[in-house]
C-alpha cells in the first residue's frame, strides 16, 4: 500500500484517529445526551442542525448513538487485540522457546486454524453462546492469535541463537530466566505492532457479527447494531442511517491501518525496495 | 505431497468436528429447547428427559460426536430444523445458488484483477496505476456488509435499477432472466471485496517480474514488447497469482454468507448465518465440515495450478 507508506502519512493517521477519539469519547460525555432516548415525534428525520447525523425510525439521534456506537466498538476491538496478542505471544514464545515437539504441535494448530475462514469459526463460536461479550472477544481472539504466535516465534527463533542469549545460557542462567529476561522482550516489540495491526480485524469482525444479529444485543448501541437498524431503515429511503455510522467505520479501519502501517515500519523499517526483489 | 495434502483432512476434519461438539456442549443453550420449540415450555421434566435420551442428546459429548460421525460416513447428516429438511436435502438445493453467485463473483474478480492488474504493474507510476492503488486500498477497509448496504441504497432503492433481493421478484419463475437481474447486485459486491488482494498483488508481482533481469535480458536481445509480456512476465507473475486466489477462498466465503444474507440469496453460505442465529446445530456441523473441506480443497487446487503454471515450484513439491 505505496500512499500508507508516504513519509508524513502516519500524521494524517495520528489526526484522524485522534478526532475519532475525541468524538467517540467527547460527544456521549458533553452532551450528556442518552443515546437510548426515543423521541417518536422526531423519527425518520434527515440531519438537520438539531440532529446532524438525523435520527433513526425511534426518533434516536444519530449523531450521539454513533458516537457512543463507535465507543463501544473500539473498547471491543481494543480488548480483542490485547487478548489476541498476549494468547498469540505467550504460545509464540513457549513454541520458539521450547522447540521439539511442542513447536511442532503448535505450529499445526497455527495451521489448522488458519486454514479455516476466521469469521465463519467466530460465527460457530457465538452461535453457541448467544449475548455473551465473552464469547465474542474469545470468537476473535481464537481465530487472530495465530498471526501474532508465528511472527513470535520467529523472533524467539532468531534471538535463540544470538550471541547475548548465549552469553546470558553460559553464565548460568535458567532456561525460564533467558526466557522472562531476553526471549520475551525480544518478542514485545512485534506484540506492540501486532496489537495495533489487529485492530481494525477487531473492528471488522464485531461489527460484522453484531450486524448479522450474532454480536450485541441490538439495544445496545455499537457500529454493527446501527448498521443493522439502518439496514431497513434505508428502505424506507432514511440513507442517513447508513452513511455516518459506515462512514465512521471505515474511517476509523483505515486509520487505525495507517497508523498500524507506520508504526510497523518505524520499528521493523521496511527493506528497500530492490532488496525485496 | 497430494497424498500428505489429502491425507491432512482426516485429522483436521476430526479436530474441528470434536471441538464443535465440545464448545457445543459447554453451550449455554439445550438442544431439547431447539428440538421441542415451544412445547419445550410446557412439557413435563419426565417427558424430557425421556425424548433426550431418544434423542442421545443426554449422552457425553464424545459420544454424541461418534454417533454423528457413524452417521455422517453413511451419507446421513440429519435434520435442519430451521429449513424442516434433511440437511443433504438442504445441500442439495441451496448449494448450486452459492456456487452461482460465488463463481460468477470470482471469475469477475479474476477477470478485471487480470487487466487492471496487468495495466497498472505494466504501466507503475501512472495516473491509473495510482489511481487503482488508491481506490484498492479504500474499498478493502469497506466490509462486505457496508458495500452490500450502500450498493441496496443507491442501485436498488435510490435509482430503482435493481431488485433489492432475492433470487427473482415475488411469485415469479426462476427463468434466466430473473435470476441475473436479482444476481448483479450481489455479485457485484462480492466480487468488489474480492477484487483488492487480487489488484494489488497480481500489480506487485507483474512489476516485480517486469523488472526482472530475464526481461531485461528479452528486451535487450530485441524481443518485441509483446511477446516479452506473454512469454516472459506473465508466466512469472501468474503464479502467486493463482496461489492467492486460492488462499482468498475463505474469505470468499466468508463474503458469499453476508451477501447471501442481505440480499436473501437463497444459498448454502447464507444459510451458515441463519443455521447459527436459529442453533440449528446439525445444519452448522455440517456446513462448518463443508467449509473446512472446500477451503483445503481449494488451496490444493491452487497449487496444483502454481506447479502447473511454474515448473520450478513443480520440483520442490
Amino acid at each position: 500500500m505505496p500512499n500508507l507508506r508516504r513519509p508524513h502519512a502516519h500524521l494524517w493517521a495520528v489526526a484522524v484517529l485522534t478526532a475519532i477519539a475525541v468524538f467517540a469519547l467527547a460527544v456521549p460525555m458533553l452532551t450528556g445526551a442518552d443515546p437510548r432516548l426515543t423521541d417518536f415525534a422526531a423519527a425518520y428525520q434527515g440531519p438537520s442542525s438539531s440532529h446532524w447525523f438525523g435520527t433513526d425510525p425511534a426518533g434516536r439521534d444519530l449523531f450521539v448513538r454513533t458516537a457512543a456506537g463507535l465507543r463501544v466498538s473500539l473498547v471491543i476491538a481494543a480488548v480483542c487485540a490485547v487478548t489476541s496478542a498476549v494468547l498469540g505471544l505467550a504460545v509464540g514464545v513457549a513454541a520458539g522457546a521450547l522447540g521439539g515437539w511442542v513447536d511442532r504441535t503448535v505450529m499445526r494448530l497455527v495451521d489448522g486454524i488458519n486454514a479455516l475462514p476466521h469469521l465463519l469459526l467466530g460465527i460457530v463460536i457465538v452461535a453457541l453462546y448467544p449475548g455473551n461479550l465473552a464469547a465474542i472477544v474469545a470468537s476473535i481472539a481464537l481465530t487472530h492469535w495465530t498471526q501474532v504466535a508465528r511472527i513470535a516465534r520467529a523472533e524467539v527463533r532468531a534471538a535463540r541463537s544470538a550471541t547475548y542469549i548465549e552469553a546470558a545460557r553460559l553464565s548460568g542462567a535458567t532456561r525460564t530466566r533467558v526466557t522472562v529476561t531476553h526471549l520475551v522482550p525480544a518478542a514485545a516489540g512485534q506484540g506492540i505492532v501486532a496489537v495495533i495491526l489487529l485492530l481494525p480485524h477487531a473492528i471488522w469482525h464485531e461489527s460484522t457479527l453484531s450486524f448479522l444479529g450474532l454480536g450485541l444485543p441490538p439495544d445496545q448501541a455499537s457500529l454493527g447494531t446501527l448498521l443493522q437498524d439502518a439496514r431497513a431503515a434505508v428502505l424506507t429511503g432514511a440513507w442517513w442511517t447508513l452513511l455516518f455510522p459506515a462512514a465512521a467505520l471505515v474511517i476509523t479501519t483505515l486509520a487505525v491501518a495507517a497508523a498500524g502501517a507506520a508504526l510497523r515500519d518505524r520499528i521493523t523499517p521496511p527493506l528497500p525496495e530492490r532488496a525485496i526483489r | 505431497m497430494l497424498t500428505r495434502r489429502a491425507l491432512f483432512t482426516v485429522p483436521l476434519t476430526a479436530a474441528v468436528s470434536l471441538a464443535l461438539f465440545a464448545l457445543a456442549s459447554r453451550s449455554p443453550f439445550d438442544p431439547l429447547a431447539g428440538y421441542l420449540g415451544d412445547r419445550y415450555l410446557t412439557m413435563s421434566t419426565a417427558d424430557k428427559r425421556r425424548v433426550a435420551t431418544e434423542l442421545g442428546v443426554d449422552a457425553p459429548w464424545w459420544q454424541q460426536w461418534a454417533t454423528w460421525v457413524s452417521h455422517a460416513v453413511t451419507g446421513d447428516l440429519g435434520y435442519s430444523r430451521t429449513y424442516a429438511q434433511p440437511i443433504s436435502a438442504v445441500l442439495a438445493e441451496r448449494g448450486p445458488w452459492t456456487l452461482l453467485l460465488s463463481g460468477t463473483a470470482l471469475a469477475a474478480a479474476i477477470v478485471i484483477a487480470l487487466a487492471a492488474g496487468m495495466w497498472a504493474g505494466l504501466h507503475p507510476g501512472g495516473l491509473l496505476d495510482r489511481a487503482l492503488a488508491a481506490a484498492a486500498t479504500v474499498v478493502q477497509a469497506v466490509p462486505p456488509f457496508v458495500m452490500s448496504l450502500v450498493a441496496v441504497t443507491v442501485f436498488a432503492v435510490s435509482l430503482r435499477w435493481l431488485p433489492v433481493a432475492g433470487l427473482t421478484d415475488p411469485g415469479a419463475d426462476p427463468t434466466f432472466g430473473q435470476v441475473a437481474r436479482h444476481l448483479t447486485l450481489p455479485a457485484a459486491v462480492l466480487t468488489a471485496s474480492l477484487l483488492p488482494w487480487l489488484l494489488l498483488s497480481l500489480r506487485q508481482s507483474i512489476r516485480a517480474a517486469a523488472e526482472s533481469d530475464a526481461v531485461l535480458g528479452a528486451r535487450a536481445r530485441g524481443i518485441p514488447e509483446p511477446v516479452v509480456v506473454r512469454r516472459h512476465i506473465l508466466p512469472v507473475a501468474l503464479g502467486p497469482f493463482t496461489t492467492l486466489i486460492g488462499l482468498r477462498l475463505p474469505e470468499l466465503l466468508v463474503g458469499a454468507a453476508i451477501v447471501e444474507e442481505v440480499f436473501s440469496w437463497p444459498g448454502l453460505a447464507g444459510s451458515l448465518v441463519t443455521a447459527a442465529r436459529e442453533l440449528d446445530f446439525p445444519l452448522l456441523a455440517a456446513l462448518t465440515i463443508g467449509t473446512t473441506w472446500l477451503v483445503l480443497a481449494g488451496s490444493l487446487l491452487a497449487d496444483i495450478a502454481h506447479a502447473l503454471l511454474d515448473p520450478r515450484v513443480a520440483d520442490d513439491a
